[in-house]
């Protein structure tokens, strides 16, 4: 009989698309809710989101049943942490946490791709971005997923990060406002979905400052 | 065949190709619980092989799994799971597993197996009703899973889930739930070659998992498009 069937492949692209913004004294996580495969819609109303610590938060595309893996294998290592030192992990640790999660399984990989969003010791706005072998870097900003190709650029001209060359090195931070950086995030979210097919349905948007929590949503195109 | 395969198959059989199969599995949450569908047949390939696999299964007290995909896989999952609820049932507590709980369990099971490279051939419906908490989720054959209000599984997800997002509501009473099942039953046996005319539909509610004896949809195939399907295509037979 001949074949009927593709190969089998133990990967799927569920699409999605995560940004993150530093500022001085917060930081603003968002992704969108759509979970595809193919040129399917599974459901408009998927986390992408993950709260890791006090701290830091972690959001992710790519494979789901990859995300969730990695998800739930941090936060048993985080539980541990918690049970040995007594106090929540702090997000740079978590970050390299997150590499080395991610490298764990180089050769066969996690198919996810994070950006991590939070605040450091001294509480100011921090951003890690990866790709799915751990390589990663602290930065001020950043978009991963399938718009990231539309919103990144779009980041690039309004925050004009400093240059990494600079000596001495200067701060990644964006100088925006927490509102400004919201607004930022809606307008990138809402253009994306203009053009990417993996990405809409609704915006999550979780912001972290002193204050703790707070999270937001707004509704995207569904088409 | 190259080395390297064949390696592969003297060390262990997998299934990279399914051989019996069931086709798409349809849930809906409605006002009292979850109602899930779906036909009996069993395809070999494109034969259609068994006529009267039962495809629902309650799974505990909380739970009801509905499969597509390789039948023998399913019924090896049915018997880790009759498992899983025994030793549960062993504690003598009180406590017993929920829906959550089982689709946790089953999203693990799916995953591990295609971690492995042997996957069970299946998309898994599962829903559920404990503490007046209703639950619908699906997981596949790679551990991809979500949950929604309305689920379904392979051509469903083409042809039932349009269908279910426009007619779908909360407060759906179990009448209009059924009604609104066989509606997109009706279009997957029309659509798809692999469903067959004789279904069954499992309710479970806070009283527990009721599954239908199967039954036939009405169908009608005197559509003049129907009757002459070569006309416009002359020179064939």
């Amino acid at each position: 009989m001949t074949k009927q069937q593709a190969n089998w492949s133990p990967y799927d692209f569920n699409g999605g698309t995560c940004v993150a913004v530093a500022g001085a004294d917060y930081c603003v996580i968002a992704a969108d809710t759509r979970m595809s495969t193919g040129y399917n819609i599974l459901t408009r109303d998927y986390s992408k989101i993950c709260k890791l610590a006090d701290k830091s938060l972690l959001a992710s595309s790519g494979f789901q049943a990859d995300v969730r893996a990695l998800q739930k294998n941090l936060e048993a290592r985080h539980q541990i942490y918690q049970h040995q030192h007594n106090k929540q992990m702090s997000c740079p640790a978590m970050a390299q946490l997150l590499s080395n999660t991610l490298y764990y399984k180089r050769f066969f990989p996690y198919y996810a791709f994070n950006v991590l969003g939070g605040l450091d010791n001294e509480g100011k706005g921090c951003v890690f971005t990866y790709d799915a072998v751990g390589s990663y870097e602290k930065v001020g900003y950043s978009s991963q997923g399938s718009g990231s190709k539309l919103i990144m650029p779009f980041l690039d001209n309004q925050l004009k990060s400093p240059s990494p060359l600079l000596l001495p090195a200067q701060d990644a931070v964006t100088p925006l406002s927490e509102l400004e950086a919201i607004d930022l995030v809606k307008t990138a979210f809402a253009s994306a979905t203009e053009r990417d097919i993996y990405t809409g349905d609704k915006l999550e948007i979780v912001v972290l400052n002193r204050e703790g929590i707070r999270r937001e949503y707004m509704e995207l195109r569904k088409d | 065949m190259d080395p390297n395969s064949r390696l592969v198959m003297e060390d262990s059989q997998r299934t990279l190709t399914p051989y019996v199969t069931g086709t798409s599995v349809i849930g809906i949450k409605y006002k009292d619980g979850v109602l899930i569908a779906a036909d009996m047949g069993g395809s070999y390939g494109s034969t259609l092989r068994y006529k009267s696999v039962e495809r629902l299964k309650a799974i505990g007290k909380h739970s009801l799994l509905g499969a597509s995909g390789e039948i023998s896989d399913f019924q090896e999952l049915l018997r880790y799971l009759d498992g899983l609820i025994l030793y549960d049932n062993m504690w003598d507590d009180g406590n017993s597993l929920g829906p959550k709980e089982v689709h946790s369990y089953l999203t693990r099971v799916m995953y591990n197996r295609r971690n492995k490279f042997n996957p069970l051939w299946n998309s898994l419906v599962l829903g559920g009703v404990k503490n007046g908490q209703k639950y619908l989720g699906t997981v596949n054959m790679i551990g991809v899973h979500y949950q929604d209000n309305h689920v379904a599984t392979g051509f469903g997800n083409h042809l039932a889930i349009p269908i279910l997002r426009d007619e779908w509501r909360e407060d759906l009473s179990f009448e209009e739930g059924v009604r609104l099942l066989e509606k997109c039953m009706r279009v997957l046996i029309y659509r798809d070659r692999s469903a067959i005319n004789k279904l069954q539909i499992a309710k479970i509610t806070a009283e527990g998992v009721t599954i239908s004896p199967p039954y036939s949809l009405k169908t009608f195939w005197e559509f003049s498009a129907f009757k002459n399907p070569t006309a416009g295509a002359e020179g064939s037979w």
